[in-house]
């Protein structure tokens, strides 16, 4: 192996200076001539029928081009698509129109599309389009939705259940009888709104003389994309070209294939001028897909040393109005395999109801499923400490997978591939203080302050892999990655990644591989991807795998160069190929380090061509699609201190702490940003950001001046550090770290509040925790 | 985000403003934009024609006037949270102004404009009321003035005719051993107040409450003064005790509003507990 260079090194994000600088290339930027601006009007009802729809006004308006309704694309346009079919839950998959025909089924369906020569005049049309409606009962919550007589959404999904899906793991009834500790609750684990800072949107061009679709869009995964996008308009694969260069977040928002898209690529078509449509603000909130929203019923049976002998969990997942493309895999897969966190629970028991309602679909939103795994497990813990007694660290000692355990076999099923849990436990205790800590809480006590310290130590399951297992979750898909090393004859060097990121910095940190792969330096690798036609078959950027599996790709592919490379530089060196050595980018001969070439020189040679056998071929690339054998595992530990005032119910943040393990890190400074990032998101969660319905299905939180996204102003400073604990699963023992900020924080801040609480009796507060609901549940318990 | 084809004027100055006014009847004013602007790209407001008073020289400034300070309509937030006149005498409006919206709000948004506006939840009508200000109006028939409390009343909704336009807004330098604070519970989402209220108060010479105004915002349809808190407070001592039973009766006969983010019962709550604690803050400011 090369010597590390840059492995570990925080190098600044190349994609940096472009995009701080107003120079990125996102898909409104794209300007083609000729392009036509495509809007959508959506329906104001949250379920209706609709009984008439009047475009003649909007059609004769000057600058209006088209107007389509959802008869009018029928033939144009195959129903969205759902691809992740879940086995034996019974699912259920109804019929998902880009644009509504007869029924809307949420506020945000769209019930006609406008194709104009500006995006006012298309407003303007739009407002002109008169629908008429017959509304209908609505139902919002998921457990009304399966009581009888509930409004039903489609008359092929009875009481409106999609599936029911079982991951029964032990005898839990056993586990129950015999616990001396039993305790069970409600939890809520509210909807949120992914808000990634660049809406949705597409710029679709048909060229009606090639026959070929080129589509700019704000995508995840460009390949899955064309693909869908093949499948519903009818083109071939090969017609069509799906580029997604810069992607301003998504958070799992811009995995699915939306109607927005399909609409674009289609119209195109069909009027065979460029077609560009960009979501507004509004529109996102209602039309792109929110996250989590799970009803849970759990059950915890322990012995009275604490540990915990059973889970069970009964969760209600809400699914919206229609499936989106991975939603059935999000609340069932993600979330039930990993109900035994990281303590050696031996038996559990899991029923998963997916519910439709007349509300957004849901669907992975980062962490998807894993944050509401965790959320359940750290809450239930702190819950069983508080009824024991114990310390909430002590609890957690008694019931974590011993480090000598690894890999171990979780009775979920998962092979967890490494791990020393109190390693982090230890250290963010330390950077925390906490003896000294729980004096200060009780001093200020006494003078009426409120403090708390909360906890989460978590584990969760991410660089989602292996293809088999893929197919064993009715994942429509393979979960591998690909990856091309092109090395060129002047020695700079392209990579060509099927990953697509979109804010995680693969740019830098595959580079930094490569570049230490090769031995060639970080400034002559380019790094290419979310262009279909110039990257391989990819699987796309999400579940924290585009380094652990993306990357790995790459090395792989790396290592194919080098052998390739060894071979041609043997052969000019006169020697036999393993008397070749390779360091720092040079090639020479064993014993005698100065009869040696560059692999710069080596690549000339290669392409020249002049002097090499007839058994190796000129050029200097590889290919390589590489699929895990497994997983990985990151895990840690967070701790949150707050202060809450009593008074108004309001959260003040004194510290948070996250010591987390992702294995090996490429860039520390990158890591570090992505955990930044998402313990920005779980601590929204628990106190900020939460989606509300009225019962009518209106969404009440349309907007950012409803919708809480924390400012800086609104978080903690964190302190980050990390542990390291390699992963065999792959060459470079790098794990994922993209949600692991995510699915840690929500319930550190939970427990944190509701430790400062403590003195008012306070057990615990659903979330979010807003200062009213705070407010609320001290009053009640002063009175 | 797209709001729908109107015309534009720019007044050069005060008369020609009101001249574009009467013949453009629909037509809006337009100051610092930020709250007019974003209404119209949801078209929640669709005004046929705009008149730009931005650049309206004699609309804009802050002048000492002996015993009064007189800010221009027009003034962004950003010039009087800079003018030194301004924090020396009337400090609790770059205290209000530094906690409204963020630095580009700061630099567009005018006075004049969050008055007429009178957003529900907008921060400057509290202040206006506790300092007792005085706003004057340019119309079809000239020049009036109309008092802070009666200026605001309804939701969205002035003294102000559809004709008239607010020239500037003038305030009375307060006496000696007058302190200020202007308390805000701002929305997560919005940054706008949840509830915020203002308290001025004056010490007399034995230290008891010789004059008090408080003002509150955000809680209900409109800003309002709470003359039950200052009755109760005025001649006495200013005692934690005292202060707390004062701010107890600041919810009384107020209409609240409610929404996701606060209920009416819990706005009430706050209205109490901000009301007590701007007065807290002004009698140790008016102590200082
Ligand atoms: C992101 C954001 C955050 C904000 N946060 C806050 C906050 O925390 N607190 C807060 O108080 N405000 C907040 N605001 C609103 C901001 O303060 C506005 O600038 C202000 O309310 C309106 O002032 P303007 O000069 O921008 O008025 P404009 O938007 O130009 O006008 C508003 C209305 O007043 C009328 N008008 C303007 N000037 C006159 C005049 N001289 N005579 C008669 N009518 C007139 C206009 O016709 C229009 O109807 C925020 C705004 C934004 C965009």
């Amino acid at each position: 192996m090369a010597v590390t260079k840059l492995f570990g090194a925080p190098i600044k994000r190349r994609e940096d200076p472009r995009l701080i600088t107003g120079r990125g290339n996102f898909t409104d930027h794209i300007r083609l001539p000729g392009t036509l601006v495509m809007a959508i009007k959506r329906s104001p009802h949250a379920h209706a029928r609709i009984v008439r729809i009047d475009t003649s006004k909007a059609r004769v308006m000057r600058g209006v081009v088209a107007v389509y309704t959802g008869q009018d694309l029928i033939d144009k346009l195959a129903p969205v698509p759902c691809a992740w079919l879940v086995p034996d839950s019974d699912l259920k998959v109804p019929t998902y129109r880009a644009v509504a025909v007869d029924k809307v089924r949420y506020v945000g369906d769209a019930v006609a599309v406008v194709v104009a020569e500006d995006r006012y005049v298309a407003q303007d049309a739009l407002e002109a389009i008169e629908v008429e409606y017959e509304p209908l009962p609505a139902v919002v919550d998921q457990e009304k939705a399966l009581e009888a007589g509930a409004p039903q959404l489609y008359e092929e999904v009875p009481n409106n259940l999609a599936f029911h899906w079982k991951l029964h793991s032990g005898d839990f009834d056993a586990a129950w009888k015999e616990a001396e500790v039993r305790l069970s609750r409600r939890l809520i684990n509210h909807r949120l709104i992914p808000t990634a800072m660049e809406p949705r949107g597409a710029l679709a061009a048909y060229n009606p003389g090639t026959g070929e679709l080129t589509i700019w869009c704000t995508s995840q995964n460009p390949h899955i994309h064309r693909l869908l996008l093949s499948a519903v308009t009818g083109l071939p694969e090969t017609r069509i070209r799906v580029i997604a260069t810069d992607v301003g977040g998504g958070f799992g928002s811009k995995i699915p294939m939306y109607a927005g898209e399909m609409i674009a690529a289609a119209l195109s078509r069909d009027l065979g001028r460029p077609i560009k449509w960009i979501e507004t603000r509004q529109e996102n909130y209602v039309a792109t897909i929110h996250g989590r929203d799970h009803v849970q019923y759990v059950d915890i049976a322990a012995q009275r040393d604490g540990t915990i002998t059973g889970v069970r969990v009964r969760a209600y997942a809400n699914l919206g109005a229609y499936l989106s493309t991975a939603a059935p895999g999000i609340p069932t897969w993600l979330f039930g395999l990993m109900l035994q966190g990281p303590y050696a629970i031996p038996v559990i028991h899991c029923d998963v109801f997916g519910v439709l309602t007349n509300t957004t679909p849901t669907d992975a939103y980062r962490g998807a499923g894993r944050p509401e795994a965790t959320y359940l497990l750290e809450r239930m813990v702190d819950l069983l400490a508080r009824e024991l007694r114990m310390d909430p660290v002590e609890i957690r000692r008694k019931n974590f997978i011993p480090k000598d355990r690894f890999p171990y076999t979780a009775p979920s099923g998962l092979v967890y591939d490494s791990g020393d849990y109190e390693a982090t436990l230890n250290r963010a205790l330390e950077l925390v203080d906490y003896d000294n800590l729980r004096h200060q809480q009780a001093e200020l006590r006494q003078q009426g302050r409120y403090i708390g310290i909360g906890f989460s130590t978590y584990v969760e399951v991410c660089g989602l892999a292996p293809s088999q297992a893929a197919g064993a979750m009715g994942f429509q898909g393979g979960l591998w990655e690909s990856a091309i090393v092109r090395v060129h004859p002047t020695g700079k060097v392209t990579v060509f990644t099927g990953s697509n990121p979109h804010g995680q910095g693969e740019e830098t940190t595959f580079a930094q591989l490569v570049a230490d792969e090769l031995g060639v330096p970080f400034e002559d690798v380019e790094v290419i991807h979310g262009d279909t036609e110039m990257v391989p078959f990819g699987m796309g950027t999400y579940g924290s795998r585009s380094t652990a599996v993306g990357g790995a790709a790459l090395v792989a592919a790396c290592r194919k160069v080098k052998e390739k490379a060894q071979r041609i530089a043997a052969h000019l060196l006169e020697v036999a190929p393993e008397d070749v050595v390779f360091e720092n980018g040079r090639f020479f001969v064993k014993g005698a380090p100065d009869r040696g070439m560059t692999i710069q020189e080596v690549a000339l040679q290669a392409y020249l061509a002049w002097k090499l056998p007839r058994d190796i071929e000129p050029g200097l690339e590889a290919t390589h699609f590489w699929d895990p054998t497994n997983n990985t595992f990151p895990f840690g530990c967070h701790i949150c201190v707050v202060e809450v005032d009593p008074e108004t119910g309001k959260v003040t943040f004194l510290q948070y702490v996250a010591v987390d393990d992702v294995g090996n890190v490429i860039n520390p400074m990158i890591v570090d940003g992505q955990v930044h990032g998402g313990i920005a998101q779980g601590l929204a969660q628990a106190v900020y950001e939460y989606a509300a319905y009225d019962a009518n299905g209106q969404l009440l939180s349309a907007s950012l001046m409803d919708y809480a996204i924390p400012k800086a102003s609104m978080l903690p400073s964190f302190s980050v550090d990390r542990t390291v604990t390699p992963t065999p699963v792959n060459p470079m023992g790098v794990k994922g770290a993209g949600e692991t900020g995510t699915i840690a924080s929500t319930p550190a801040v939970v427990n944190a509040v509701i430790d400062a609480l403590a003195p008012f009796g306070i057990e615990h507060i659903d979330i979010p925790l807003t200062p009213e609901r705070i407010w609320r549940a001290v009053l009640e318990r002063s009175r | 985000m797209y709001p729908s084809a109107f015309t534009y004027y720019r007044a050069g100055s005060v008369q020609e403003a009101l001249k574009l006014l009467m013949e453009n009847p629909d037509a809006k004013l337009l100051a610092g934009g930020h709250s007019l602007i974003p209404a119209m790209k949801l078209r929640l407001a669709s005004p046929p024609a705009l008149i730009d008073i931005s650049r309206v020289p004699e609309l804009a400034g802050i002048r000492d006037r002996g015993d009064r300070i007189v800010i221009g309509a027009t003034t962004r937030y950003d010039d009087i949270q800079r003018s030194e006149l301004v924090r020396q005498v009337l400090p609790i409006l770059p205290e209000a102004i530094e906690v409204i919206g963020d630095l580009q709000v700061r630099n567009m948004g005018t006075i004049g404009g969050a008055l007429a506006h009178a957003d529900p939840a907008a921060d400057l009508p509290a202040v206006v009321l506790a300092l007792g200000a005085e706003l004057t109006a340019f119309g079809p028939d000239g020049e009036r003035t109309i008092p802070a409390d009666q200026f605001f009343v309804d939701l969205f909704t002035t003294a102000l005719q559809p004709n008239e336009i607010l020239t500037e807004i003038s305030f009375p330098k307060p006496p000696a051993h007058t302190g200020m604070s202007y308390q805000k519970f701002a929305n997560p989402a919005s940054g706008y107040a949840v509830v915020g209220a203002a308290a001025v108060v004056t010490l007399g010479d034995d230290g008891k409450v010789a004059a008090v105004r408080v003002g509150v915002t955000g809680a209900g349809p409109y800003a309002v003064r709470r003359q039950n808190v200052e009755q109760a407070l005025t001649g006495q001592e200013p005692t934690a005790a005292a202060i707390e039973a004062a701010s107890q009766l600041a919810s009384e006969g107020m209409t609240f509003n409610s929404d996701i983010f606060a209920s009416d019962e819990y706005r009430a709550h706050l209205t109490r507990v901000f009301v007590k604690r701007a007065l807290t803050a002004a009698i140790e400011r008016a102590r200082g």
